[in-house]
């Protein structure tokens, strides 16, 4: 049966014309059985350069359609559209990559060109055996799941909520908010954090359409875009959300005193608590691992003393099936430890503090009220605050946290109001990027701040001059002086960065999602899709996808929330026809393909003794059609004969 | 010891999984890293679907390697067919050596979305590889 | 255990009790230490920085002998170590280097797998022959006896991973081990200015300084070294910081291995505990029972 192929190259402007010689691919490709035309065109994607195909399909009543131009991930869906458009199946279309995977990694025009030729013959043999498919439309469910009710979740759960679609909040901690519910003030602005954050915080737990899953956490996922299933672990907080109302007395009561995660260690919490005063929900949770009943079985003065009986030892972990159509994961960043530098002595030295700590003593309702203060209770008459740590470091983190240089001058302005002494910075660069920030940073300086252009090499006690005696000794090379300086202080604050959450890698697993090298979430298009993921109807949001600011970060969570609008509004969504083919005559019914589905798509007819395959859950991978003995399953639009074609061609390509 | 062939460029077909290794080796192209153009891309769903008989077709067609790019094992998009490309691989290379074709010849490599230096790396150490081992030189006809 | 023994350059002048009683206690212990062949130089700390490819020449040719024997290569000298350690390293990762320096061995008739691994002797006597057996050995434990111990930078950075990179602590560890008391001692992985004395005495006698002032300030007697070239700077210029600092300084130093020795029962003659410029012998009077 001959087909008519229409093949057309493009350059892509001078990206691939630059290295690949188009017009020779042209003739080569007119050479190829079966193309009746073959074109070269400047910008393939462009209106023009779909008109062409459309046209040429019209008038040379073309069967099959190849264009060799970039990569199949950038523009596949663009070219079906077009050839749909012209009136001809869309899978009877073939992109040949010669751009990602050709001109961009060539040195040599000679090879480049010969290369494209490759592919684009290997396109041609191939398209030749592609059959007409149908894409298979879903519903899609109008529910929402977020995962992470940190700031950037909180943001994305309102837009939708607001809209009138149902919102399932999940969120690990017993509050949610997030990072931002430990902040004192945030730049540039000096806002006070909690009173932005807290209103957002309420208003998620009082909307109709959000059903707040706090102190829980997602254990599996799975379906497809428009028709996902969650489940959710519910962890026992031994106390009964619906009687409980907020009183507090279990906590005041409560002999068991530990130290408070909330605040770094440095102050303390007791056996049930709420992680801070205006924790949404105002419900405590009891830490099995001190409650005395718990571990001892003994006191219960929680139960004496609770007005609604809401005390419930015996409450268990409960499992929650959630059906959505899409996901946000906001599930926000970890900070860098920072004893990993030993350079600093974070961990051995006294008076070595994080940031996040830093704020946590400047916070009025911190371990220490609001005031800065040394291991000895006295206030340091000298500070050093040290940028860039774990970041920017081969050791550790090569990226830059972004955020670190506008809260390390946040904290010097807040160390120049609470303690009148001397504050020191070293830096690297100063990155005041966005709107104000640049501003902040003049004040700091005319806030007396000493900004030092170094970053240090380590942080020491053993003391060289009488005046170093007893202090913290920041070594640094002033870079702008050309000297080694050594610079005695009371008090050192790292600037930790920021780095994907621990179990980060879990979380991708489950929602089968890629990271980055860095290991954040990997957006589909750092540029034209930075909240959506290679999986349709899984989006990402915030510091997951990458270190950001609060601005930066409310922002991704409206964006992916408009995504997610989209996608619902659209009310069904296409997918996919690249699913297993059974054909029963060939099947022996030997049930290899059975065990080797990761979905369970397949089952066996035990009256005609063969195996089918369930269109709804087969996800395409193609496992079971290389495991078929008998060649039974095909793979539409990845058939063997149309790999076998490619490889062939391939082959053959003389070089 | 095989006389190497001065000029001689190892042809290999690559079959690289949609999800991880394709866009890696996108991302490698975006990021301009240059490499050695000897591996052809085929674009497969998943690295499961490298049926054996496509390796030996390519094998048997004039390839001198062939190369099968997937996810890293636990990041496989459908969850578990890069731990059946393992398994098959190594059945693979059985039969290869019962074929006596030096087993570097057909490589099982891992390849992040995110992994584009990787990529390049991992071709221009095979291509290297294959260089000094010299062309396969199938004589056979017959069709797989 | 069988290792190729690599001296280096400086234990044939002027630390020869480290060689001495580096092979002495090995032997003890069941390291058989067969020198390494028509070693050569490894090129020390300035060459790799002036011409480094032959650097890695100089290197890959000890490594390509080491492996015509089929055995690893122990070191005592850190620069060794690290110079060693940087050719095993770079080759495997650089395609190009590896090439080149194939090549250049080709011509000796010699070649490199990568196969050769790389030891400082202080790591394989605490991580491969461990507590038990050195602690069997020892007959005239050094009780009582502050040591600081040394490491100098370069036997954890770059490329020792055996260890803590900023505050190692193996040597403190087998100190222990021979019932001495290891002080601490801050500065203990800093540099000593090794060869910047020769080039910059203004730098890096201050170095020195600030390491004799650490190691004696928590009572410290006396150093215990892993390095020939540590060993020395900070022997032989305690007079000149004196000089330069009005300080007073006398503190002995002893190559680690030369403890173990005392520790297992051998004599100071043996152990080349003569030879050295700041006299040990009232301290060693003072702790031990060294009557030879």
């Amino acid at each position: 049966m001959a087909e008519k192929i229409g093949v057309y190259v493009c350059h892509c402007g001078s990206n691939i014309a630059q290295m690949v010689d188009c017009k020779n691919v042209v003739d080569y490709a007119a050479t190829l059985p079966n193309v009746t035309v073959a074109r070269e065109y400047q910008y393939m994607c462009s209106d023009p350069g779909q008109e062409l195909i459309k046209k040429d399909i019209k008038e040379l009543g073309l069967t099959r359609v190849v264009v060799a131009s970039c990569s199949p991930l950038m523009h596949e869906l663009t070219f079906r559209r077009a050839v749909e458009e012209g009136g001809l199946n869309q899978f009877l279309f073939q992109m040949a990559n010669i751009r990602e995977q050709c001109s961009w990694i060539s040195e040599k025009k000679e090879m480049a060109t010969e290369r494209a030729k490759a592919i684009v013959g290997a396109a041609v043999k191939r398209v030749a055996f592609q059959e007409p498919l149908e894409v298979k439309k879903v519903p899609v469910n109008p529910n929402v799941l977020i995962v992470g009710g940190g700031i950037t979740g909180i943001e994305a759960a309102l837009q939708i909520a607001d809209s009138g679609k149902k919102v399932y909040l999940v969120e690990r901690e017993p509050t949610i908010g997030g990072y931002m519910t430990r902040f004192d003030k945030t730049f540039p602005t000096l806002d006070c954090a909690a009173c932005i954050l807290t209103p957002k915080m309420v208003n998620v737990a009082q909307h109709p359409n959000i059903e707040l899953l706090s102190y829980s956490d997602v254990t599996g996922f799975s379906g497809y875009v428009g028709n996902f299933t969650a489940r959710i672990r519910r962890r026992p907080r031994y106390v009964e959300e619906e009687k409980c109302n907020g009183c507090g007395l279990c906590t005041e009561k409560c002999p068991i005193s530990v130290p408070s995660e909330f605040d770094c260690g440095l102050g303390k919490r007791k056996a049930i608590y709420r992680p801070f005063p205006q924790a949404v929900p105002n419900i405590p949770v009891i830490d099995r691992e001190h409650c005395l009943f718990f571990t001892k079985g003994i006191c219960k003065v929680c139960v004496k003393f609770c007005p609604r009986g809401a005390i419930n030892f015996d409450q268990k972990e409960e499992f929650l099936d959630l059906e959505v159509g899409a996901a946000i994961l906001a599930t926000g960043f970890d900070l860098f430890d920072a004893s990993k530098v030993k350079q600093y002595g974070y961990g051995r030295l006294p008076n070595v503090i994080t940031s996040l700590e830093f704020e946590r003593f400047s916070h009025a309702s911190g371990p220490t009220g609001g005031k800065i203060l040394l291991k000895n209770g006295q206030t340091p008459a000298s500070i050093a605050i040290l940028h860039c740590i774990g970041s920017r470091d081969t050791n550790f983190n090569e990226y830059c946290s972004r955020v670190c240089c506008m809260y390390s001058m946040k904290m010097a302005h807040l160390a120049h109001e609470k303690t009148e002494g001397k504050v020191y910075e070293f830096y690297i660069d100063i990155r005041a990027f966005g709107k104000g920030y640049e501003e902040f940073y003049k004040r700091l300086l005319s806030e007396e701040t000493v900004f030092i252009r170094g970053k240090a090499a380590e942080v020491t006690d053993v003391a060289q001059t009488p005046a170093e005696k007893g202090r913290l000794i920041v070594v640094a090379e002033d870079t702008l002086l050309g000297i080694v300086r050594r610079t005695p202080v009371d008090m050192v604050v790292l600037s930790v960065g920021l780095e994907p959450r621990k179990d980060a890698a879990d979380l991708a697993r489950i929602f089968s999602i890629s990271r980055s090298q860095d290991g954040f979430f990997l957006e589909r298009h750092p540029k034209l899709a930075p909240v959506s993921t290679a999986s349709d109807g899984i989006f990402i949001a915030g510091s997951c996808q990458g270190p950001k600011d609060i601005p930066d970060s409310v922002a991704q969570g409206a964006a992916a929330a408009a995504n997610v609008l989209s996608l619902i509004d659209r009310k069904e969504v296409t997918l996919e026809p690249t699913v297993a083919v059974i054909d029963e005559e060939s099947c022996s019914g030997c049930k290899i393909c059975l065990g080797l589905c990761p979905y369970n798509a397949i089952t066996f007819d035990e009256t005609k003794k063969v195996s089918k395959v369930n269109d709804a859950l087969c996800k395409g991978c193609g496992v079971c059609v290389a495991g078929c003995p008998s060649g039974a399953i095909e793979q539409r639009n990845f058939t063997d004969a149309q790999l076998l074609a490619e490889v062939e061609s391939v082959c053959a390509s003389g070089k | 010891m095989r006389k190497v062939e001065s000029n001689f460029e190892p042809k290999i077909v690559g079959f690289l999984c949609k999800w991880c290794a394709y866009t890696g080796a996108d991302l490698a192209g975006t990021s301009r890293i240059k490499y050695p153009p000897n591996v052809t891309p085929i674009r497969v769903m998943c690295s499961g679907r490298v049926d054996p008989v496509l390796v030996m077709k390519a094998l048997s067609s004039g390839a001198d390697g062939v190369l099968i790019a997937g996810c890293h094992p636990g990041d496989c998009h459908y969850t578990s067919g890069n731990v059946k490309t393992i398994r098959r691989f190594k059945l693979l290379q059985r039969m290869l050596d019962q074929f006596g074709i030096e087993r570097d010849r057909v490589r099982l490599e891992w390849v992040s979305a995110s992994e584009g230096e990787r990529y390049a790396r991992v071709v221009e150490n095979m291509t290297e590889t294959l260089r000094t081992l010299g062309p396969l030189n199938w004589n056979g006809s017959e069709e797989v | 255990m069988e290792f190729a023994y690599y001296p280096g350059c400086s234990l044939e002048g002027m630390n020869k009790a480290y060689d001495q009683s580096a092979r002495l206690v090995s032997k003890s212990l069941g390291i058989d230490l067969k020198e390494l062949n028509d070693w050569n130089c490894c090129g020390a700390s300035a060459y790799m920085s002036i011409r480094e490819l032959r650097a890695h020449l100089l290197s890959a040719r000890n490594l390509a002998m080491a492996e015509r024997e089929k055995k690893d290569l122990a070191v005592v000298c850190p620069a060794c170590y690290t110079n060693l350690t940087k050719t095993n390293h770079y080759m495997g990762e650089d395609a190009r280097l590896r090439r080149t320096v194939e090549s250049a061995l080709k011509a000796a008739n010699l070649q490199y797998m990568g196969t050769v691994k790389v030891r400082h002797l202080l790591d394989v006597i605490v991580s491969e022959i461990g507590e038990s057996e050195v602690r069997a050995k020892v007959t005239k434990p050094l009780s009582g006896l502050k040591i600081a111990p040394y490491y100098g930078c370069q036997f954890t950075r770059p490329l020792g991973d055996y260890d803590d990179k900023e505050f190692p602590t193996m040597l403190d560890t087998l100190l222990k081990w021979l019932g001495a008391e290891p002080v601490y001692f801050p500065l203990k992985a800093k540099c000593c200015g090794g060869i910047l004395m020769t080039t910059n005495e203004s730098v890096a006698l201050p170095l020195v300084r600030s390491l004799l002032d650490s190691a004696t300030q928590n009572g410290g007697e006396c150093i215990a070294t892993i390095c020939p070239l540590c060993h020395m700077t900070l022997e032989a210029y305690q007079g000149d910081v004196n000089k330069a600092f009005s300080t007073g300084f006398k503190v002995p130093m002893f190559y680690f291995t030369q403890l173990m020795g005392l520790a297992f029962g051998f004599n100071k003659k043996e152990l080349g505990i003569n030879q050295e410029l700041i006299s040990s012998k009232a301290l060693l009077e003072k702790h031990l029972e060294v009557a030879r």
